[in-house]
């Protein structure tokens, strides 16, 4: 899907990770800033990658504010953010379970 | 390339220079003590100068030379600031500092760098932006990061040789008396700047606070001071306490703080007469409260506290649970006033403190030492220098000097910060090798070194949960991943000395 909106979620507080996701042209473009870029950067974008196509969401333009956020953290909050940016309550709790492992 | 005992490649050009680390007493030997060059003061001379200005002028300072510092002022220091401002403004280059450790306060040294006045570096430790600035690669030498007791070695034996020490007195007289206890900027024990005094060829006693003659008491005799200057203020007496803290509410370090206590508690070595030594962080503090208890609910009394004294040490000396406290560096102002109004406090210098090259450090006669960690690997190596992206933003302090003299050492921490583990697979960096640390403390329970099976089957029936170090690693990559590694470039920022001065690691430029 494409969006005009901008929404941001999460905290700058230790341990957590905020997310602003705003509209792009044409693919996933992720701007990483983060405490520990050098030892998880790699897998932080990843993960917040893996989370969107998931979530069906194909061209959209991601700032990312970590400051030492679990997985588990990461997650919730791109979850919560996209579906804040497409204006869905109706969360599938099954379908997000499903994902843990 | 050499590999050292540890498996750290140290290079050659650096190894040549200093040997390589070959186990923690393979480099004790006789050695002849260092010399000074002393100019000898007559009935009529006077030792007050006007300025810092007319000090450096006098004591004749020129490039290349090495002038020293202590840092027991801490975050409140002024002195290393102002001196190297003047020394700047005079258009001397090419000096070696040897402060005894480097302060957050101290960020105009990257300045000092980069304009060439200062191309030598020797300190405990680098913090914050200085620390950042010299692993980014901007000295052509590396830093020399030195143990407390290292440092107190290495001008014994000359490997650092003063030229001028420079030295913040709380208070002095205009002869050179000098402690730590009066003054404006009262900062307790003195124990490192003593070493500086007695070795450094000229001293400049640098004070806000100028008392009649003879100033006592005398930590700092007028037989080891040149030169006496007065200025506006030495410190922020704010700063010498900063970091210190209070206790902690956090539950996991009080957890750790628990599992330490019970620890120390269930061993043999806590018995009337016992002594330890605690750091000044949160869950350090916390052991000693849960400590205490346990000394009064047993009637177990220590004979002495060792350190690094913080208020907490204090409050149990005055309750009569520990006998005395001996003191090499204070972190909090009760901590001084205790220095000036007890006997029983007792002030010591780096040589006695920690030295492996003194004839015995008061660390050899220590029961049990709690200590912190930025990281602790499965072989029980802990860093204490570098942050796990490869930035100098810590001090080696007394850790190894202390871990491998006492009877057990413990190293408290949590398994992870953040999302930073801190048990690994292999720290970043070295600074204290495994086999001086015999158990590990975590939220999740504690692991003992197998080096050390009389520990293993002292606390076989310790009620706080046991794992492998392997098995606390496994649970701390549970949590954060896998950290990758980090890509280092090929400059040497820093060398890491053990306290005997061999190489234990260095530190690459990020």
């Amino acid at each position: 899907m494409t969006t005009n909106q901008t929404v941001t979620v999460g905290t700058m507080e230790s341990s957590d990770i905020m997310i602003t996701l705003k509209p792009n042209a044409s693919g996933i473009k992720i701007d990483l800033e983060s405490n520990v870029k050098k030892q998880f950067g790699a897998h932080i974008t990843a993960l917040i990658t893996e989370v969107l196509q998931k979530l069906d969401i194909q061209n959209i333009a991601v700032e990312a504010v970590d400051k030492g956020a679990l997985d588990c953290t990461i997650k919730a909050r791109t979850i919560a953010a996209a579906y804040r940016l497409q204006g869905k309550t109706d969360y599938d709790w099954e379908a997000l379970n499903s994902w843990n492992d | 390339m050499v590999e050292n005992k540890l498996k750290r490649d140290i290079p050659a050009v650096y190894a040549d220079k200093y040997g390589v680390y070959d186990g923690e007493f393979a480099q004790v030997a006789p050695y002849q003590a260092a010399t000074k060059r002393v100019k000898p003061i007559k009935p009529n001379d006077t030792k007050l100068l006007a300025s810092i200005h007319d000090a450096i002028v006098k004591t004749g300072l020129k490039d290349g030379m090495t002038i020293s510092f202590h840092h027991h002022f801490r975050e409140g220091d002024f002195v290393m600031n102002m001196v190297l401002a003047e020394i700047a403004k005079m258009g001397i280059k090419d000096l070696s500092i040897a402060p005894s450790s480097i302060a957050n306060v101290h960020e105009p040294l990257i300045d000092h760098i980069k304009n060439g006045v200062v191309t030598n570096i020797t300190s405990s430790g680098l913090r914050d932006k200085v620390g950042a600035a010299i692993s980014s690669g901007i000295m052509k030498n590396p830093v020399v990061i030195r143990s407390h007791g290292g440092r107190a070695r290495a001008i014994a034996s000359g490997d650092i040789h003063i030229d001028v020490a420079f030295l913040g007195a709380p208070s002095a007289d205009e002869y050179g008396n000098i402690n730590g206890t009066k003054g404006k900027a009262t900062c307790g024990s003195l124990g490192y700047a003593m070493v500086d005094a007695k070795y450094a060829d000229q001293v400049v006693a640098i004070t806000d606070t100028l008392v009649p003659y003879p100033n006592t008491p005398i930590s700092i005799p007028q037989t080891d001071v040149d030169y006496v200057v007065q200025v506006d203020a030495i410190g922020d007496p704010d700063g010498i306490a900063k970091g210190a803290t209070r206790f902690t509410k956090n539950p996991k370090e009080l957890l750790i703080a628990e599992y330490a206590a019970k620890v120390i508690t269930a061993s043999d070595y806590f018995k009337p007469g016992f002594s330890f030594q605690t750091g000044s962080g949160g869950a350090a503090l916390a052991v000693s409260r849960f400590l205490r208890q346990t000394m009064v609910d047993q009637d177990v009394k220590a004979s002495f506290a060792l350190g690094g004294i913080t208020n907490a040490m204090v409050e149990m000396q005055q309750a009569g649970l520990v006998d005395k406290l001996i003191d090499v560096q204070d972190f909090d102002h009760p901590s001084a006033v205790s220095l000036a109004e007890n006997a029983d406090h007792y002030e010591i210098d780096a040589n006695m403190y920690a030295s492996p090259l003194s004839k015995g450090a008061v660390i050899n006669k220590l029961d049990v030492a709690i200590l912190s960690a930025l990281e602790v690997d499965t072989d029980f190596n802990v860093n204490v220098i570098t942050g796990s992206d490869g930035v100098l933003r810590g001090a080696s302090g007394g850790h190894s000097d202390t871990s491998a003299a006492c009877k057990m050492s413990m190293v408290i921490a949590p398994v992870v910060r953040g999302r930073i583990p801190t048990i690994v697979d292999s720290v970043t960096t070295v600074v204290t090798p495994g086999s001086s640390v015999d158990v590990v403390v975590t939220e999740l329970g504690i692991a003992i070194n197998p080096a050390r099976p009389d520990l293993i089957a002292m606390f076989k029936d310790l009620k706080v949960p046991q794992l492998t170090i392997d098995a606390l690693k496994d649970k701390a990559y549970a949590i954060t991943g896998v950290p990758e590694k980090i890509e280092y470039g090929d400059q040497t920022v820093a060398l890491i000395e053990y306290r005997d001065g061999s190489l234990i690691d260095v530190v690459k430029n990020v």
